[in-house]
């Protein structure tokens, strides 16, 4: 079979004002959003709660980060911690709650999960002091769980990760504007470019907007996305190279939609075949691998989009010739050329 | 026109077996274990020390998979967290006579469940990061009365250089726990120096009082500054672990501060804890002193008199007791560089580079003691040895300077390691340590492997429909990627986790398009009215071009990551550029090859099976359109 019977090439470049009115505004928006409320932060870059606790049978892990996830914290880490009846549960601070009531709802809610209720204890330390301790009792008599400890713990990267990723960005934007130029044309490096941070600061626009946890898979698909987006731009930009060497009537408009119109089966079917992927991550992925496949969809999308409206149609307004590309000079004698013997 | 010959044949099948052979052992798993290495140097692990950890083991009543001497380490396998904890506790108990100074190091592990003929091919599965596999999790006190006194210490030398520089003559500046101490005849030159000392010393509190016949002023740190002080204290502690896992080559770590005193470190599995544990416990500070070869300091040394005052007994490493005066000269700080090397001797030495200040206070300190002796000493856990004193024969300018004294090679090896990652502000204890399940939860993890696999049939099946016979060989070739990346990975024993399975997943995107790629391009010579293997020779020469082109620029991307990037950012990055590697790899070789196997042998091939050819109709071919040539 083939899904793409295109008699004729696709006049696109004729909407590529409109186009990119529609891409400065999203872009626009994306920022604006990122400004004003700013990303929703995970548990390894804020830092959280930590608590400890100690079942008396075998800890069913799911079982508990179930139970705490639906208190609506965010992203949950919980671990076996020593051995299979002790548990490390990790959770972002949030500015509603002091850490302390945080620790009581969450053990409450555990408490709760073994048939449990929560009662007081009070005992005196070493040191004479009188220790209230909240303690977790069955009907019977039994003590399910116990909380063994709760603490405050800094972020798990620090600010070095932003200083890394800032400079990475920047090699990233400055290596490919340098090897775009040399392989193609300045111009083509400047669109490509335009294109790639275009996505990448779309896809952060929308985790702004709908505030969306942003965790380090979040973080790992966004780096994902950058190396991803400016491969589509390339394969135009080669398809424009040749289109301007073997039509040489065709104007820089015109090369352009046919470049786009000749790759836009393998760009379909390519990024759909891609998107099967994450789609089949976001649907059987579970909730840690639900946002990573967001995010890759969004950029996936956004690539497409991109490539073919934004580097194209930033290339041709930038004024891109087959001059630019051809530089060997046209073979007035060649017998094969069709076009031998006409004047211009 | 479209044949390969044997030999690129022969590469592509020891492509397949070396990749199959070293992506086995991941799917074994692993189990947990503990570890057991040698604290010192001079204490070797032995099949004798295998026998009483087994014994041990068989006391406490607990069956390990098996115990065995494993380079120089003794490594024993359980079958679950419950014995491992255990088979902690009972080793450590056994071997380790002396708590307070352990003779061996008993460290929590992962070891993999791989057959022996694997692991004797050095096959070994990738690590597992913390997020799908767990690790070993210590937690450690740090010791904040010694970085307050670090901090005194500091504040003394400060108002010593401060004094002088202002001329103010004092009989005598020391540390007196957390508080400096100095002393004045007259009370006159005390309010000079209070007043001075004031303004400059903005964080300390200094009060006036009368001993004897001394005028004394005592500086203590306000309350707002011993907290900073501690603060910065466990920010430094940080960093510097941070540091020196980065040198043990352990990739992401966690590393944060819990409570206000505490510090966490969770290392993934299947490593050598032992080694980590060892170098993230040590404190490792250098210190630069004068060595006292006064009188007095003689009969110190004999015993017949006290150890003068300013002064301090330390032991020098291979030639007995030695008196070092208290003033720091340099410390670690000043290094920027720390290398194990050889001296003239060719005995063990670790090759220092000061930085332009350490430099300068060298080379004035060198010039004003030419015939004197210096002493390197070597802070650890709150004891000091001194590893040499030299003479002093000239100046000493550079900034370079070689330590050599009784050491091993291994010791100097370490010595550099965590003098390069840089001194603890604080000494630390480890006060924990347990393994830890994975943080983002098994099911999670069975779950994001499951999507990606079923994601892989789907894409495959969708290929093959429409693609038809050069579909199944792109599927093929995916394959074949995925393969050999997992055992490139293994092969760097890389640490994979949720970020590098994303790049993953990038990955056979990518692979994906180079395929499509080719596949477009042979149709599009089909069309034009190509031979079928005219369309497979072009079509591969022209996709070349572009996926080169695509697939360096995407390189550049992972390359920046890899430069810049640390913890997961690098880990994702390794992942990626291997993968853009393996996919240039299969697509147009491993795949050209399969195409080659199928039709290269056919001379008068007439059709490829890759899908419908639409041809448009003629009636519409635009003016300017290439007259096709066939």
């Amino acid at each position: 079979m083939e899904l793409f019977r295109i008699k004729r090439d696709l006049p696109l470049m004729k909407h590529a004002l409109i186009f990119n009115v529609i891409s400065f505004v999203t872009f626009a928006a994306a920022v604006f959003f990122l400004i004003t409320r700013g990303l929703h932060f995970s548990i390894e870059f804020t830092g959280g709660t930590v608590i400890e606790a100690e079942y008396a049978q075998a800890a069913n892990i799911e079982k508990t980060r179930q139970i705490v996830e639906k208190l609506g914290f965010g992203e949950v880490q919980v671990q076996n911690f020593g051995s299979t009846r002790d548990v490390m549960i990790r959770l972002p601070l949030r500015a509603d709650i002091k850490q302390t009531e945080q620790v009581d709802l969450v053990f409450g809610e555990l408490c709760k999960a073994e048939q449990g209720t929560i009662s007081q204890r009070q005992s005196i330390s070493d040191k004479g002091e009188s220790i209230s301790k909240q303690v977790c009792m069955t009907a019977a008599g039994a003590e399910p769980i116990k909380l063994s400890r709760s603490e405050v713990v800094g972020p798990a990267v620090g600010e070095e990760l932003g200083h890394d990723a800032a400079k990475a960005l920047l090699a990233t934007v400055i290596g490919i504007m340098i090897y775009l130029a040399v392989r193609f044309e300045w111009k083509f490096a400047v669109a490509g470019i335009i294109a790639n941070l275009h996505d990448v600061v779309i896809i952060l626009g929308f985790f702004a907007f709908f505030q969306w946890e942003f965790s380090l898979s979040v973080l790992a698909a966004v780096l994902a996305v950058l190396g991803y987006s400016v491969n589509e731009s390339v394969v135009i930009f080669d398809r424009v190279r040749e289109a301007f060497r073997k039509y040489r009537k065709m104007s820089t408009h015109e090369v352009i939609d046919h470049a786009i119109t000749s790759t836009m089966s393998r760009t379909i079917i390519t990024h759909g075949s891609t998107q099967m992927m994450v789609l089949s991550m976001l649907i059987f992925g579970g909730p840690t691998l639900h946002y990573f496949a967001v995010a890759l969809t969004i950029g996936i999308l956004f690539g497409i989009y991109s490539s073919v409206f934004v580097a194209a149609s930033i290339a041709m307004w930038l004024g891109v010739k087959r001059e630019d590309l051809v530089s060997t000079p046209v073979n007035k004698g060649d017998p094969d050329d069709p076009n031998a013997g006409a004047l211009v | 026109m479209n044949r390969y010959p044997m030999w690129k044949y022969a590469i592509l099948i020891f492509a397949l077996l070396v990749g199959t052979i070293y992506t086995l052992p991941n799917i074994f798993g692993e189990a947990p274990a503990v570890q057991v290495s040698s604290a010192k140097a001079t204490l070797k692990v032995d099949p004798a020390l295998q026998s009483r950890v087994a014994a041990a083991l068989a006391e406490a009543k607990i069956t390990p998979d098996f115990v065995q001497l494993e380079g120089n380490s003794i490594k024993a396998r359980f079958a679950d967290l419950d014995a491992q904890i255990h088979a902690k506790d009972a080793i450590s108990k056994a071997i380790n006579t002396d708590p307070a100074d352990p003779s061996y190091i008993v460290a929590l592990n992962l070891l993999s469940r791989s057959p022996h003929w694997l692991s004797s091919l050095h096959a070994f599965p990738m690590y597992l990061g913390l997020d799908l596999r767990g690790g070993v999790h210590f937690l450690m006190q740090v010791d904040m009365k010694s970085a307050l006194t670090k901090k005194a210490e500091s504040l003394t030398g400060d108002v010593r250089t401060m004094l002088r520089d202002k001329g103010i003559r004092h009989s005598g500046i020391s540390r007196d726990g957390n508080n400096v101490v100095v002393s004045f005849r007259d009370a006159a030159v005390l309010k000079q120096a209070q007043d001075l000392l004031s303004a400059q010393l903005g964080d300390v509190l200094w009060t006036a009082s009368t001993e004897g016949l001394d005028q004394r002023l005592t500086g203590s740190l306000k309350p707002a500054s011993m907290v900073a002080v501690q603060d910065a204290a466990l920010k430094q502690n940080i960093s510097t672990l941070h540091n020196r896992v980065n040198e043990l080559g352990v990739a992401e770590p966690t590393i944060q501060q819990q409570g206000r005193d505490r510090i966490v470190v969770q290392l993934p599995g299947v490593q050598d804890t032992a080694k980590a544990k060892d170098i993230i416990g040590r404190t490792a500070t250098l210190e630069l002193r004068m060595v006292d070869d006064s009188a007095e300091a003689q009969a110190a040394l004999a015993g017949s008199g006290p150890v003068p005052f300013g002064t301090e007994r330390f032991i020098d490493r291979g030639f007995g007791p030695i008196i070092v005066k208290k003033q720091v000269v340099l410390t670690g700080e000043n290094l920027t560089d720390a290398q194990p090397g050889f001296d003239e001797n060719h005995q063990a030495s670790v090759d220092l580079t000061l930085d332009a200040k350490g430099a300068r206070i060298m080379k004035d300190m060198s010039r004003e003691n030419i015939g004197k002796r210096m002493a390197i000493i070597l802070f650890e856990k709150g004891k000091g040895e001194v590893v040499t004193a030299p003479v002093i024969r000239s100046e000493l300018s550079g900034g370079r300077v070689k330590i050599s004294g009784a050491m091993s090679t291994q010791e100097a090896s370490d010595t550099a390691l965590l003098l390069r990652a840089g001194s603890l502000a604080a000494p630390m204890e480890i006060i924990e340590e347990k393994t830890v399940g994975p943080s983002l939860g098994k099911e999670n993890i069975e779950k994001g492997i499951l999507s990606v696999t079923w994601g892989f049939v789907a894409v495959a099946i969708f290929m093959s429909i429409y693609y038809r016979l050069f579909g199944v060989i792109s599927s093929l070739a995916l394959g074949f990627n995925l393969l050999l990346l997992v055992a490139l990975l293994s092969m760097l024993q890389a640490t994979l986790s949720l970020p590098g399975i994303a790049a993953i997943a990038l990955v056979l995107g990518m692979a994906i398009d180079s395929n499509v790629l080719i596949n477009e391009r042979i149709r599009e010579e089909l069309r034009a009215g190509a031979s079928p293997q005219g369309a497979i020779t072009i079509g591969y020469e022209r996709a070349f071009a572009t996926i080169l082109d695509s697939n360096v620029t995407t390189l550049i991307a992972g390359l920046s990551l890899l430069a810049f990037g640390s913890g997961p950012v690098k880990g994702f990055a390794i992942v990626h550029c291997l993968g853009i590697l393996t996919s240039m790899f299969s697509s147009v070789v491993f795949s050209r090859a399969l195409v080659n196997l199928w039709y290269g042998r056919q001379k008068k091939l007439k059709s490829l099976s890759i899908g419908q050819i639409w041809i448009p109709p003629t009636e519409v071919i635009a003016a300017d359109q290439p007259v096709a040539k066939s």
